[in-house]
């Protein structure tokens, strides 16, 4: 609102339809006060029996033991890890959209920042699954906890990257749950004020805190919200380096390299972008929000894939480069044989996650690709594959052939189980994600009310200009002719 | 917790144009506004009302660097003093290789002890109820709530907010605090006839 902000005429506003307040309220809570729909009722189904498949699976595993799973002692991190650092990289997008964008004060969040903070969330809880059953004795989980045992005291020990992951992966989470609650909180008291429904009065007023909408109190949460942002911002950058130190601080061939850290962190933003379009190109046509959530918001996205994607496919390279340069033989052998050598076991893993991370991400330079809604949710698809390949490239190309070649792996490839517990994270997520689209509103209703009015007006008047400029040129043309 | 038993005048704007000019002139007048609820944080309310700013975020450094220390005694303490072992034969006092959990627990500190800080100040808390003056405050009014005194002329401020734009104005006699428990029907949580 202030004079010394200008903004161009080019940048479209940020919810399209020339909405109120009030149609915004009821737009975006309508959903929450309608009966699911049919396909709602399919998809969260379908979601509940990969669960429930998920949980068969885990049971068989901790019944019988980590040999459910084909991983052995040569590839111990097969699946399971590659699915834990995959499921984490895709919560990052979630945070980096809810803080680091906020701190930009790019305004095209507040369309899309509450479902993927959802997801960030649900996505941290399907990561932490796989160290937590990888562990074989789950009920000895609590052992990773440093508490006064009856062991000595026989601390865990704080130099170890796994041990850091407990602290990173668990801050992250109640960092990031809280985060989107404080944020949720103003709109479930919105739900709760229109509720007509004995439940949904009691179920919000309880979820609500008690909210007023009190001014002092919305200075306090808007101080909050920024300080969680600044404080989520070095948060997020930690999390995924720190996962990344799992790997370059051991000393495996294929590992071992400084370059993990940044290249991680990108590959999650990739990644995590990724399932955001996924999510919200879904959510936008079955809720009808084509209009908060617009083709704009889809390309500003997209336009960041191609960025973390540039940087991968940047890191990628550099990683090549340097085992050769390093004249490393094991390090050299790792690359230019387990991987970049198409013959090789896991050699077309190489080359599919070249293809979806590298270059299939390069079509979104395109303009027109960018705001093409059906391009954007295939290119999502390609880009988790990709990313959930790289992964694998990196967890199981690099311990299939270690130090000794009588103990090289024969290909690895999942047992159902393992493929089980796998899908059933995916239950896990849908489920979440379905009960979350049902019971809350997707969009942060009231950070779209402070956005409305201050975004696109220039573009607003350009194009009321435009218009009364080709009705003026159409009467010259048409109307002046005819007489 | 009671906060008592008040009288108020309450004129709901539909417009935050209208509204800003409304609070100046309200304050003007000398009558006390008890608050104005908004939809969504409206920028320069705060200081439009005069309310100070708030120093959340110097509780939120507070408990960072208790977060910090905190996690650096521990650690010494453990590696040093309580159990020191030989890993790898390193140096117990292992500095470097403390800061990722260092970092780590300087945000969980100061993002815990923030939210519950907010929520204290602002008494939020599952079932917690509140008196609302008007249910489209979280919609789409501006709800400017105005205390009245003794001195008060309820009528006169109900003409001065109908000239400075309000758009529903009426007198309403509510507990300003919070409480836990039912609402009564009629959305009153006191029982007069009892002498409460």
């Amino acid at each position: 609102m202030s004079l010394l902000k200008y903004e161009s005429q080019l940048r479209e506003p940020l919810v399209d339809g020339n909405k109120n307040y009030h149609q915004i309220t009821e737009d975006i809570i309508r959903p929450i006060e309608m009966k699911p729909s049919r396909l709602w009722y399919i998809g969260f189904f379908i979601s509940i029996a990969l669960l429930l498949f998920g949980v068969y699976s885990v049971y068989r595993e901790v019944t019988y033991g980590i040999g459910q799973w084909n991983v052995n002692k040569t590839i111990g991190w097969g699946w399971d890890i590659t699915n834990f650092v995959w499921w984490i990289g895709i919560g990052h997008a979630g945070t980096l959209i809810s803080a680091i964008l906020l701190l930009f004060r790019q305004g095209w969040r507040t369309g899309v920042n509450r479902a993927a903070e959802a997801m960030t969330i649900f996505a941290v809880m399907c990561a932490g699954q796989f160290p937590i059953w990888h562990m074989g004795r789950v009920w000895m989980a609590f052992f990773v906890l440093p508490y006064p045992n009856s062991r000595g005291p026989l601390w865990v020990n704080f130099n170890s990257p796994l041990l850091w992951d407990v602290f990173a992966v668990s801050t992250y989470f109640t960092v990031s749950l809280l985060f989107w609650y404080s944020g949720l909180i103003p709109d479930l008291a919105t739900v709760r004020d229109r509720a007509k429904t004995k439940f949904r009065k009691m179920f919000y007023g309880i979820a609500s805190f008690g909210w007023t909408g009190s001014t002092k109190h919305w200075q306090r949460h808007e101080s909050l919200a920024l300080v969680l942002a600044g404080l989520s911002t070095p948060l997020v950058l930690s999390v995924h380096t720190i996962v990344s130190f799992d790997f370059a601080t051991s000393i495996v061939p294929g590992w071992h390299t400084t370059i993990f850290p940044p290249y991680f962190v990108a590959g999650a933003i990739f990644s995590g972008f990724a399932m955001v379009q996924t999510l919200l190109i879904i959510v936008r046509k079955v809720l009808h929000l084509q209009e908060y959530i617009t083709v704009g918001h889809i390309e500003a996205m997209n336009k960041i894939i191609v960025l973390t994607g540039s940087i991968v496919a940047c890191a990628y390279l550099t990683e090549l480069f340097i085992a050769w340069y390093g004249q490393n033989p094991y390090e050299w052998y790792a690359f230019k044989e387990n991987r970049a050598n198409l013959f090789s076991p896991y050699g077309w893993s190489y080359y599919l996650m070249m293809f979806c991370n590298v270059l299939s991400p390069q079509l979104f330079w395109s303009s027109k690709l960018r705001r093409n809604i059906t391009v954007t949710f295939f290119m999502s698809i390609i880009v988790n594959i990709g990313m959930w390949f790289e992964r694998f490239v990196i967890i199981v190309t690099s311990v299939y052939r270690d130090y000794l070649p009588s103990s090289w792996s024969t290909y690895y490839s999942p047992s159902i189980w393992e493929l089980g517990f796998y899908l059933g994270t995916f239950g896990l997520f849908f489920t979440c994600f379905f009960l979350f689209a049902k019971y809350f509103p997707v969009i942060a209703v009231a950070e779209i009310k402070a956005v409305l009015k201050t975004s696109g007006e220039n573009y607003k008047v350009k194009m009321t200009d435009l218009e009364k400029a080709d009705a003026e040129k159409f009467y010259i043309d048409e109307v002046a002719h005819a007489h | 917790m009671a906060g008592g038993i008040k009288k108020f005048v309450v004129g709901s704007f539909d417009d935050e144009k209208v509204l800003f000019p409304a609070v100046k002139n309200v304050r003007k007048a000398g009558y006390k506004i008890h608050d104005v609820y908004t939809p969504f944080p409206v920028h320069g309310l705060d200081h439009a009302m005069g309310i100070r700013e708030t120093s959340l975020h110097t509780a939120g450094f507070i408990y960072a660097i208790t977060g910090t220390t905190t996690a650096l005694t521990f650690m010494s303490w453990v590696f040093t003093k309580d159990w020191p072992l030989n890993i790898g034969g390193k140096p117990h006092f292992a500095l470097p290789a403390w800061i990722p959990i260092t970092f780590e627990l300087t945000v969980l500190f100061s993002a815990v002890g923030m939210v519950l800080t907010f929520c204290y100040l602002c008494n939020l808390a599952p079932f917690v109820k509140k008196h609302h003056f008007h249910p489209r405050a979280t919609d789409d009014l501006f709800v400017m709530v105005i205390e009245c005194t003794d001195k008060t002329n309820a009528d006169e401020l109900q003409s001065f907010l109908q000239t400075a734009g309000a758009q529903e104005i009426n007198v309403q006699i509510a507990e300003t605090g919070w409480w836990i428990g039912r609402y009564h029907k009629e959305q009153k949580l006191y029982k007069e006839e009892k002498g409460y």
